[in-house]
């Protein structure tokens, strides 16, 4: 016989606000089978806990439901108190009445009655709860790091110090990342390359850190601890392992017309590169797709020219397979290019820029060595106009957010420019100077004051090309919405950050979840900005969304944490939410019929064959077996299955029927 | 083909030429464009100024009117005209009571089912792919296309064209051999009503339309609606007191052009009527061409 | 006589519409109290039978809710539970179970807005509908009788 104990949660005001807990305690304790019930206002506070524990104990209870917030939040916790009370921990089931009833309703009969159903439904479905032992597993400790920013160049480094192994793969030929590209960053203006290359090469020189660059993520299987992930490494037509970094084949490469990734297009590359000179690893690739060889068969310059025989023309993409026990999602962003904006010219305007690019020309190692020059001439701007929030918090464009870094950058673009050029006028048209962080409004007003940017509060509604110049038509918000017009050389849009080109793909590979911007999306905004919710994999920098480099490096920091955390451990304990398919004695075995039809449903070939002998050794039977290693515990197969001979626990038949029945039967 | 046809007091009135231009490419091409029967005003600006359930149920007498008489289609070439009347079918097909109170104004019944084309959707659909084979001349001059504030906006409202930068009469111009220039005022405000009560801003933003028309060598400026057409036409004396300075470039609706090209008689045509003469000489015989232009992809968000 | 009040159940996704429906919860957005929630692991584990249970229970109208396609947490579970739904519709159709009463769709885990909607539009739809009435009375026949 069922000996139920009930606990309502007041959560503070959060539940007792709007539903009438001591009612709700008061019904549930007529429910049937029900032996015990309370309200009280922190369940998840210590002496609501122990209260829990002491109830168990006195009132001999063989399972309770915890009337609280959502299942998400605080399940761990009462499977713990559950425990403690000497019950498996999984006699314990959330009805949750706060997130879906009382934050969502007012207050009123129809709310309690609500809440009233919800914890009805889980006093049946507890009844039928199953005692299960978790599932232990082990830990590969080796974390997985995506990306090779500077996000990802942190985590690594941090894990690998914490005395892990670390793969890191990198998209692009070098690790580096959007970092690489800046000239200065704010609010100090010291030379993002020059902070920037002495951790990448600590990253090349870490024993424990393997690094693949030209390398993506093929597919990712398994689950925390366990996982498999498939690396492509893409053909560089180099051997890396010969190759010296020389530059010869760079250098005498014929076909050098070609538009240079790294300088967004304002510069040129030959087709056999290193994307810029602090590289790592300094290791050129072939760009397939421009070069001589490849298009039209004849060439093999670089081959001649290099001295240790690495060029592989014929060298395939190799699929490399490895295990890791957690991985450090540091994808980084991706900006709006001009030619997202109508308003602005389509992109048709060569000295219309955006902010990357603004960064290569102010770059010493940029394609104009430094100088600020416009791309159509070459000319040196006298006046520039920067636009903040192209894109951002703009719903017509479908960007409601705020890119959050753009305010700083321009204000640093505005400080380099004065510097770079002295007699020239910066303008910079905004909504808001969004400054908050330390010693980022000093660098703003440093902007305004001693480099004399002119701030107009305004959107710019247009811009036009007449005569060689830009012609900027803005409003003055300050000024009586008066229109501002002003002939520009050259424009600055400081675009908004979007997520990253192939995110969708990535997430999916990886079961992540990820928000309508394509940005990936933490298992809690406050309480766990770093995890997923998918367990063992993390999340750092602007993959998230837009971030400058400190919160970058703060939440990569945040992420090697975690992971060496879990790789303390040498098992880890799997929850038993598996399904299993039914054994009976001989001669029935099981209901199954051995129709094999949930075995292509199951995303994880879970699902094998198990003959059934006879004492003589003759095949009897063959019937499904669901292998509780490999099982995720979806339950697709439970639905499938003809002959309803495969459960899963946590969310059996039963268990599911009474809670349906429990539900609409008040 | 027949199509529907909804003229407003501007065709009728001030436009004269711009209806006179529409039925003659229309004849030409073979469509026959039927007038919806005992149409009334579409409120213009006045209407939604003053008061919201007349002016949805002035143009959705008219729908209702031209659903009655079975028609599928309805060209409205005042661009005024057709951003009331594609403005209510939104509001009504998206507001259920809203929709069964303008019927019970309206006392009829209107479905929704009728598409609203503009002049430059319904030149895009039934003229463009004609022009090879009727066009005579070679309109061989350099032309600004100008849209105005109406033709292609609200873009949710619309889905046609890029309302930013819309590219349907460059196409269009450019077919019939002409040189459409890429320039800065394609879409901005000619100052619309203000023309009797504040003229000094229509003298100043169509002033501006004008001079940047001019400035970049254009030899005549091509529109579609009959409300620009007035400012920038019948106002030409108060735009040259703003610019300091005189010119005399024409504005050509873009149905007079196709006409001009097609070989139509230019008093067919209503040339004639305008306040800047239009002195357009010397066309060549028409010899087909491959224009590169794709066809522009709304690329604003919804 | 007080309005007719819907009976509604939604059958949810761990992952992505239940973490949603909190979300909702946490942004404070109010939607109607006649949904009651069951939550499953995935939208593959709900075995159709439930909803005729659901209705046979006195259920008016239901939700079936996961992942987007793509984006399922078991990879295909969703895709597995659109594939049977598609099935599963055409045999109600056929037995003259009221598909009108059964709405499937697809809510993330940032979609606390349009969870609320969904709630809100599908009680007002089986407003409309009124009590389904005719299945309540068939399934509480007693055949043996």
């Amino acid at each position: 016989m069922a000996r139920i104990g009930v606990f309502i949660c007041h959560c503070g005001e959060n539940i007792s606000a709007t539903v009438d807990c001591p009612k709700v305690s008061e019904v549930a304790a007529k429910f049937p089978g029900v032996a015990f019930s309370t309200d009280y206002k922190y369940m998840c506070s210590d002496p609501g806990q122990s209260l829990v524990v002491n109830a168990i104990k006195e009132h001999k209870l063989t399972g309770i439901v915890v009337s609280a917030c959502s299942p998400r939040m605080h399940e761990p916790t009462f499977r713990r108190a559950c425990a403690e009370g000497g019950l498996n921990p999984y006699q314990c089931e959330m009805a949750n009445i706060r997130e879906h009833c009382s934050w969502v309703h007012e207050k009123g009969d129809k709310t309690d009655q609500k809440a009233i159903d919800i914890v009805r439904m889980m006093v049946e479905k507890v009844k039928r709860n199953n005692a299960l032992l978790p599932i232990k597993v082990p830990v590969t400790k080796t974390a997985l790091v995506i990306g090779g920013g500077v996000a990802g160049i942190q985590a690594a480094l941090d894990i690998a110090n914490a005395g892990h192994k670390v793969i890191m793969v990198e998209r692009d030929p070098s690790i580096g990342g959007h970092m690489s590209q800046l000239s200065e960053t704010f609010p100090t203006l010291d030379c993002s390359q020059c902070i920037l290359t002495p951790r990448m090469v600590e990253v090349a020189q870490n024993p424990n850190i393997k690094l693949y660059t030209y390398a993506e993520i093929e597919s990712v299987e398994g689950f925390v601890g366990n996982f498999n992930v498939k690396i492509r490494k893409k053909a560089k037509s180099v051997d890396e392992t010969l190759c010296n970094g020389c530059g010869m084949c760079t250098t005498k490469c014929p076909n050098k017309k070609n538009p240079n990734e790294f300088e967004l297009g304002m510069g040129n590359r030959p087709a056999i590169y290193v994307p810029f000179p602090q590289a790592v690893p300094n290791i050129p690739v072939i760009d397939k797709t421009q070069c001589t060889y490849y298009k039209n068969g004849k060439c093999k310059i670089c081959e001649k020219v290099c001295q240790p025989k690495a060029i592989r023309f014929d060298q395939e993409d190799e699929i490399i397979e490895v295990a890791v026990g957690a991985i450090a999602l540091c994808t980084g962003f991706d900006i709006k290019k001009t030619d997202f904006f109508p308003e602005y010219g389509y992109g048709k305007y060569k000295d219309i820029i955006d902010g990357l690019q603004f960064e290569r020309l102010a770059s010493a190692s940029g394609p104009t060595s430094g100088e600020i020059r416009r791309p159509s001439d070459g000319q040196v701007p006298k006046k520039i106009v920067f636009v903040a929030c192209a894109g951002s918090r703009d719903p017509a464009k479908g960007i409601e957010y705020c890119s959050k870094i753009c305010c700083m950058y321009t204000a640093k673009h505005a400080i380099l420019y004065k510097h770079k050029v002295h007699d020239g006028q910066a303008y910079i048209f905004y909504m808001d100077i969004r400054a908050a962080g330390k010693n980022y409004d000093e660098f703003t007003r440093r902007a305004i004051e001693e480099d004399q940017a002119q701030y107009i509060r305004g959107r710019v509604s247009r811009i036009y090309e007449r005569d060689g110049k830009l012609i900027v038509v803005g409003a003055d918000t300050l000024m009586n919405a008066q229109t501002v017009e002003i002939e520009a050389d050259m424009v600055v849009l400081a675009t908004a950050g979007v997520a990253n080109k192939g995110a969708e793909e990535l997430a999916q590979k990886l079961h992540v979840s990820y928000d309508q911007h394509k940005f990936f999306s933490e298992a809690h905004p406050k309480l766990k900005p770093v995890e997923t919710n998918t367990a063992g994999i993390y999340l750092a920098g602007a993959c998230q969304s837009p971030k400058d480099i400190p919160e970058s490096v703060a939440a990569a920091s945040g992420v090697a944490g975690k992971i060496a955390c879990l790789f303390a451990n040498s098992e880890l304990t799997r929850e038993p939410l598996i399904a299993m398919v039914d054994r009976q004695a001989p001669p029935m075995y099981s209901s199954c019929t051995g129709c094999f039809l949930c075995q292509p449903v199951c995303p994880y070939n879970a699902i094998e064959r198990e003959e059934v002998k006879d004492r003589n050794g003759n095949l009897v039977r063959e019937l499904a077996f669901i292998n509780p290693g490999l099982c995720q515990g979806c339950g697709t197969c439970v639905a499938v299955c003809k002959s309803k001979s495969i459960d899963i626990e946590g969310y059996t038949n039963l268990q599911m029927y009474a809670e349906v029945d429990a539900l609409l039967n008040s | 083909m027949k199509l529907g046809f909804y003229p407003g007091c501007s065709l009728e009135g001030a436009s004269r030429e711009y209806n006179e231009s529409v039925m003659a490419i229309a004849e030409k091409i073979g469509i026959e464009l039927v007038s919806i029967p005992d149409w009334n005003c579409c409120g213009a600006t006045a209407a939604h100024n003053l008061n919201k359930e007349l002016s949805l149920s002035l143009p959705a007498r008219n729908l209702a009117l031209a659903e009655e008489a079975g028609l599928t289609e309805l060209v409205v070439p005042c661009a005024a005209c057709y951003s009331r009347f594609t403005m209510v079918q939104h509001e009504l097909m998206h507001d259920e009571p809203l929709h069964k109170r303008v019927n019970e104004i309206i006392g009829k019944e209107y479905k929704g089912n009728l598409r609203i084309l503009n002049v430059i959707q319904f030149i895009d659909e039934y003229v463009i792919d004609k022009l090879d084979e009727n066009v005579k001349f070679e309109f061989n001059k350099k032309v600004a296309c100008y849209y105005g504030c109406l033709l292609v906006r609200p873009n949710k409202v619309l889905k046609f064209d890029r309302t930013e930068d819309p590219q349907t009469m460059d196409i269009v111009m450019k077919k019939l051999g002409a040189d459409a220039i890429d320039w800065a005022y394609k879409t901005e405000c000619c100052g619309a009503g203000f023309s009797v009560s504040f003229t000094e801003a229509v003298a100043r933003l169509s002033g501006n339309i004008v001079e940047d028309a001019v400035h970049r060598g254009a030899e005549a400026i091509i529109v579609a609606c009959p409300m620009c057409h007035s400012n920038l036409d019948m106002r030409r004396k108060e735009i040259d007191k703003f610019n300091g300075k005189k010119s005399d470039i024409p504005v050509i609706y873009i149905t007079q052009a196709i006409g001009v090209a097609l070989g139509i008689d230019h008093k067919k045509l209503g040339l004639q009527r305008h306040f800047v003469p239009v002195n357009l000489k010397d066309f060549k015989p028409f010899v087909k061409k491959e224009i590169d232009v794709e066809k522009p992809q709304n690329m604003e968000v919804e | 006589m007080s309005e007719f009040e819907p009976k509604i159940v939604a059958f949810v996704c761990n992952w992505c519409t239940y973490a949603g429906a909190d979300l909702t919860g946490t942004s404070r957005i109010k939607y109607a109290t006649n949904v009651r929630i069951v939550r499953f692991p995935c939208t593959g584990r709900i075995d159709y039978m439930l909803l005729t249970k659901a209705f046979a229970s006195g259920a008016d109208g239901i939700i079936v809710s996961g992942c987007h396609p793509n984006d399922c947490h078991y990879t295909s579970g969703n895709f597995h539970a659109r594939r049977r739904w598609m099935v599963f519709k055409k045999l109600c159709d056929f037995m003259g179970i009221d598909t009108r009463r059964i709405v499937f769709s697809w809510v993330s885990a940032a979609e606390g807005v349009k969870w609320a909607d969904i709630v809100n539009t599908t009680v007002e739809e089986v407003r409309k509908l009124g009590p389904y009435e005719s299945y309540h009375k068939l399934s509480t026949q007693d055949i043996l009788a």
